[in-house]
């Protein structure tokens, strides 16, 4: 295992490219449920990744096993060579997962940039002396985040809603505000579960719009869940099918497209969207 | 008017220790959903740890070993008090609350009863059953205002409050940590994934809460100098009062509720007899509350959405 370069020796003496999110082998059992079975994963960095499955495949539950919500029964999972399998949440996080969810989580009556601001919770140093006294560091990191977050405000486009409580945007937006926070952490990788859930078709083309725009700009690994096959066929480089906790199909959009066993288990005998 | 201008002095020394002691009910509501009922029992606690450090502090003057103002003693008790007693709350989070935080609600509300029992109990096996005596720290000196008479003494109460009130104020809105308590009233599964641990904003709150509940203590201590185990469950009931009354887990609320709390107790007494004092003042509250369930700064809806 190498720490520092991303190409390096792996195995047998041949040159490959190590993985920035590897999971290996990683199981969970609810009661005597197997909901996630010798789970198997690794997203390069600058790749977009998607996971697709019908309802209570596991596709959530390996968003939560891998952000340490729930503690995998077995297996590992490698954030950028560190060992991350058991930690508590907000480690993981501050390592640099950062994650939307299916249904919006956002604290309600908070403004749109404060979301971005508590975001950057771990990066900001300045204390209790700092907070009372408005001493120049405070004034510094401030600023740098003020700056920070009207960037990524505009490119996510809310920018102009940065002062309103979230709880009064329209849906469509306060997806966004999620996205936003979740890049405010300035993570590795951006995990994704159902970024269009509930949009209407205008709101998806601009989600997806936004998803390209991370992707090219930022050039972030992204990992998402998605139910609208149209979306993970055009944003994903590979394609993870699950089904009752079990990797069926992995491969390129094309591949799984025509892969009997996604056809057979999810996608229905008659067409391919 | 010189009448109600005394009174109104009155009100403001006593609503500040209802106000200091409900802020640490709001605040642990507001992060964690529950009421800390054992709080009042911490302000007694707050109190007695303080009447711990002036005996220390005062006989450590005046043995010589140190030369201290009188002010600087008080102050120093107020700090190191304050410092001691968040230990005693982070300690009731972590062995009374923290396991209990998947539980029902009933089970911590019970909690917090039996950590009361246990702080005034373990106060009389430790103390004995006797009433203490709060040192003096400050000469009381009575200004004459216009025919109101006031003491430094309240003076300095109301002031010593204030200033806490906006120390907390500041807290609140310009820290990480305030930020990431306001959160914390939405919700305890995100937050963790943005880098916050709800253990450590937990423990902090606590350590706020009992932390101005012992400045009560001893601003109590200061204006009514006997003290005894069970002094703070009537308090801590009241304090309990003005924490619904002005919103669960709004500040601003807590602090104004405190405050009414306390002028509506006075001016009652002022009118009526002192012995009809609860009685009429506690309906008044029941009757505010009957339209308006939520409190002041409350929020109508009682369940909030979790993950």
């Amino acid at each position: 295992m190498c720490y520092f370069v991303s190409w390096c020796l792996c195995g047998e003496g041949k040159k490959c490219i190590m993985a920035l999110l590897e999971v290996k082998k990683m199981s969970h059992e609810f009661g005597g449920l197997r909901a996630v079975n010798s789970y198997n994963l690794e997203i390069e960095a600058g790749q977009i990744r998607g996971l697709i499955g019908p309802n209570g495949a596991g596709k959530t539950t390996i968003f939560n096993l891998i952000t340490g919500i729930y503690k995998p029964t077995e297996g590992d999972i490698i954030l950028d060579g560190k060992e991350i399998t058991g930690l508590q949440p907000h480690k993981i996080a501050a390592f640099g997962i950062g994650r939307t969810f299916q249904n919006l989580q956002l604290w309600r009556h908070m403004t749109v940039v404060e979301h971005v601001k508590l975001a950057r919770y771990s990066r900001i140093s300045y204390g209790l002396i700092g907070a009372f006294f408005g001493t120049p560091k405070r004034q510094k990191q401030e600023a740098e985040i003020e700056e920070m977050a009207h960037n990524l405000l505009k490119m996510i486009g809310i920018d102009h809603l940065s002062d309103q409580v979230v709880t009064n945007l329209p849906y469509g937006d306060q997806r966004r505000v999620e996205m936003a926070r979740a890049l405010s952490m300035e993570p590795k990788i951006l995990l994704l579960d159902e970024p269009t859930a509930g949009m209407n078709p205008e709101e998806l083309i601009q989600m997806m719009e936004i998803i390209r725009r991370i992707h090219k700009e930022l050039g972030m690994a992204i990992f998402l869940i998605e139910h609208r096959l149209k979306v993970v066929m055009d944003l994903c480089h590979m394609i993870q099918t699950l089904n009752f906790g079990h990797v069926i199909a992995e491969g390129t959009p094309e591949e799984i497209q025509n892969n009997p066993k996604v056809i057979d288990a999810y996608l229905g005998r008659e067409s391919v969207v | 008017m010189v009448f109600f201008f005394q009174n109104l002095i009155n009100a403001l020394q006593w609503g500040s220790f209802y106000a200091l002691i409900a802020l640490g009910y709001s605040m642990v509501y507001g992060i964690l959903m529950l009421f800390n009922f054992a709080h009042g029992d911490i302000f007694m606690v707050g109190a007695y740890i303080g009447f711990g450090v002036a005996t220390g502090v005062t006989a450590l003057a005046s043995l010589g070993a140190i030369v201290l103002p009188n002010w600087l003693i008080l102050v120093l008790t107020i700090i190191i008090s304050m410092f001691l007693t968040s230990f005693v709350g982070i300690l009731v989070e972590r062995l009374g609350y923290r396991p209990l935080r998947e539980a029902p609600r009933a089970s911590a509300a019970i909690t917090g009863l039996m950590i009361g029992i246990i702080l005034e109990t373990g106060n009389l096996a430790l103390l004995g059953a006797r009433r203490v005596r709060f040192p003096s720290l400050i000469e009381s000196t009575t200004y004459n205002i216009g025919g109101v008479y006031v003491t430094n003494k309240k003076i300095m109460i109301v002031g010593v409050s204030l200033m806490l009130m906006l120390a907390l104020h500041q807290f609140v809105r310009r820290s990480k940590y305030g930020m990431a308590m306001r959160a914390m009233a939405f919700d305890h599964v995100v937050l963790p994934l943005m880098g916050v641990s709800i253990n450590t904003i937990a423990a902090m709150t606590f350590a706020i809460g009992s932390a101005l509940a012992a400045a009560a203590g001893i601003l109590f201590g200061i204006a009514y100098p006997v003290l005894d185990p069970y002094m703070g469950i009537v308090f801590g009931w009241k304090a309990f009062v003005a924490a619904i009354l002005g919103g669960r887990g709004s500040i601003l609320g807590a602090t104004l509720a405190g405050f009414l709390l306390g002028f509506i107790e006075i001016f009652v007494a002022m009118i009526f007899p002192s012995t009809l004092r609860d009685f009429i003042a506690y309906s008044i509250i029941l009757l505010i509350l009957t339209f308006r369930p939520h409190g002041f700064f409350g929020e109508p809806y009682s369940a909030r959405l979790r993950l």
